[in-house]
């Protein structure tokens, strides 16, 4: 089951925050991230990575990006 | 859409840093004041002086610096399809943030960015103003913990995001309409200092240069003093803090080379050794710049690529500076404005109040 965070619209750091925090609840799986700048996919991409997450795919998404991250 | 952008890697961030670093320093060499190549808060305030906004003979002149970080962050934006406009996520607690951040930093005399060239300098006072920054950055990161948030913002019309560019560009305007006149403290509507920090600059031409390189490659990088911080306390990431480290380590080197390096912590140039108000005032900026989401330079980057939330955080910012000098808040090398204690106290507990009631959980 994938779960989604629509972090569109906040700014620095919130985006990393919400999905940290779904990462430590849901420990392995599959998440999808909104984000609506490059700097949060950068930064969401960076904190998945740090938790050992693989981003499976990055896409263009109305004025942003859909981030799939998953592990196991 | 950009491919991978090399200047957010670990080395990108590295090199934005060393290059900020390297050239912070020769500003210096080449004018600036003291152990002041760059510092944000202090430019800020220079340029509310110049407008008249606050009488401070020694620190009124158009710093080209600031116009520099927008428009550069303006045109790497553009160029790499990133400007977005964008605005509502709270305004005036943008702006009443931005207001106390820039009081906290003229308590101590400087912005984050100076706190650490001041260190490079030698002058280590630094430290103390360093450690209050970590201290209200760590402050903030509680708020953070407990769900404070300033909600969201939405996508507005592009001319929205081109006001504080365009408010910057008029800046420039007007400081080639009315350049400095040899001995003359004003040129028209222009207040250009005669003594004092404010009448040390490197040429315009170079500091607007060096700004717009430097905006260009924050843009890029999204370096940001208070995100150092902030995510390694928060995420245990220490990304942007590896660009904050270089910027020392290569302003130091640049020091040393430039016979600019004075170890000490008494008679540094445009600082008190007053070490609990060094260490008070950047604990509130720090928190206020933790509350807000990004460190003084990283507010101008991002008004520069749109965002005008991040505007009204540089427009509190040179309102602050405003008040600061107006009312005897800001220090100066004899030691504490009349009214400096008290703005910090204020300071602290307007945004203990921000920090404890905007908390919205996000409904996910």
């Amino acid at each position: 089951m994938s779960q989604t965070i629509d972090a569109r619209g906040l700014s620095c750091p919130q985006p990393v925050i919400l999905t940290l925090d779904l990462i430590e609840k849901t420990q392995n799986g599959r998440i999808e991230v909104l984000v609506d700048t490059d700097t949060s996919k950068e930064n969401v991409t960076r904190a998945a990575e740090s938790r050992k997450w693989k981003v499976a795919s990055v896409a263009g998404e109305g004025e942003g990006y859909r981030l799939v991250l998953t592990k196991g | 859409m950009a491919g991978k952008n090399y200047f957010a890697s670990r080395w990108g961030i590295m090199g934005v840093g060393a290059f900020i670093g390297v050239f912070a320093a020769l500003l210096q060499y080449w004018g600036n004041p003291g152990n002041m190549g760059i510092c944000v808060a202090c430019f800020e305030r220079d340029i509310a002086g110049a407008l008249g906004l606050h009488r401070a003979g020694v620190v009124q002149y158009i710093r080209p610096e600031i116009i520099g970080f927008v428009l550069g962050s303006l045109i790497a934006a553009l160029s790499f399809g990133e400007f977005r406009a964008r605005a509502g996520s709270a305004p005036i607690v943008r702006f009443i943030l931005g207001a106390f951040a820039m009081i906290g930093a003229l308590v101590f005399l400087g912005c984050p960015w100076r706190a650490v060239l001041r260190l490079a300098g030698g002058d280590l006072n630094g430290l103390l103003g360093l450690g209050g920054l970590i201290f209200g950055i760590y402050l903030g990161t509680l708020f953070l913990k407990g769900g404070y948030n300033l909600g969201r913002t939405q996508k507005t019309f592009t001319s929205v995001g081109w006001l504080l560019p365009l408010l910057m560009l008029g800046f420039l305007v007007l400081r080639l309409v009315f350049p400095p006149l040899e001995g003359l403290p004003n040129n028209d509507i222009l207040f250009y200092s005669l003594k004092g920090p404010g009448a040390m600059s490197a040429p315009l031409a170079v500091s607007l240069a060096v700004g717009l390189a430097v905006g260009i490659l924050a843009q890029r990088s999204r370096f940001c003093t208070m995100g150092a911080f902030r995510d390694l306390l928060l995420f245990k990431q220490g990304h942007l803090l590896s660009g904050v480290l270089s910027l020392l380590v290569f302003a130091f080197l640049t020091n040393l080379v430039a016979g600019q390096f004075h170890p000490g912590f008494v008679n540094q140039p445009v600082a008190h050794n007053l070490h609990h108000w060094n260490f008070l005032g950047m604990t509130l900026a720090g928190l206020a710049f933790a509350l807000a989401g990004g460190c003084p330079g990283r507010q101008l980057f991002l008004a520069g690529e749109g965002d005008g939330d991040a505007a009204v955080f540089v427009l509190g910012m040179i309102t602050g500076a405003a008040f600061a000098h107006n009312f005897g808040l800001a220090s100066s090398p004899q030691g504490l404005g009349p009214h400096g204690a008290a703005a910090v106290v204020i300071g602290l507990a307007v945004c203990l109040f921000i920090g404890l009631t905007m908390r919205q959980k996000q409904a996910a």
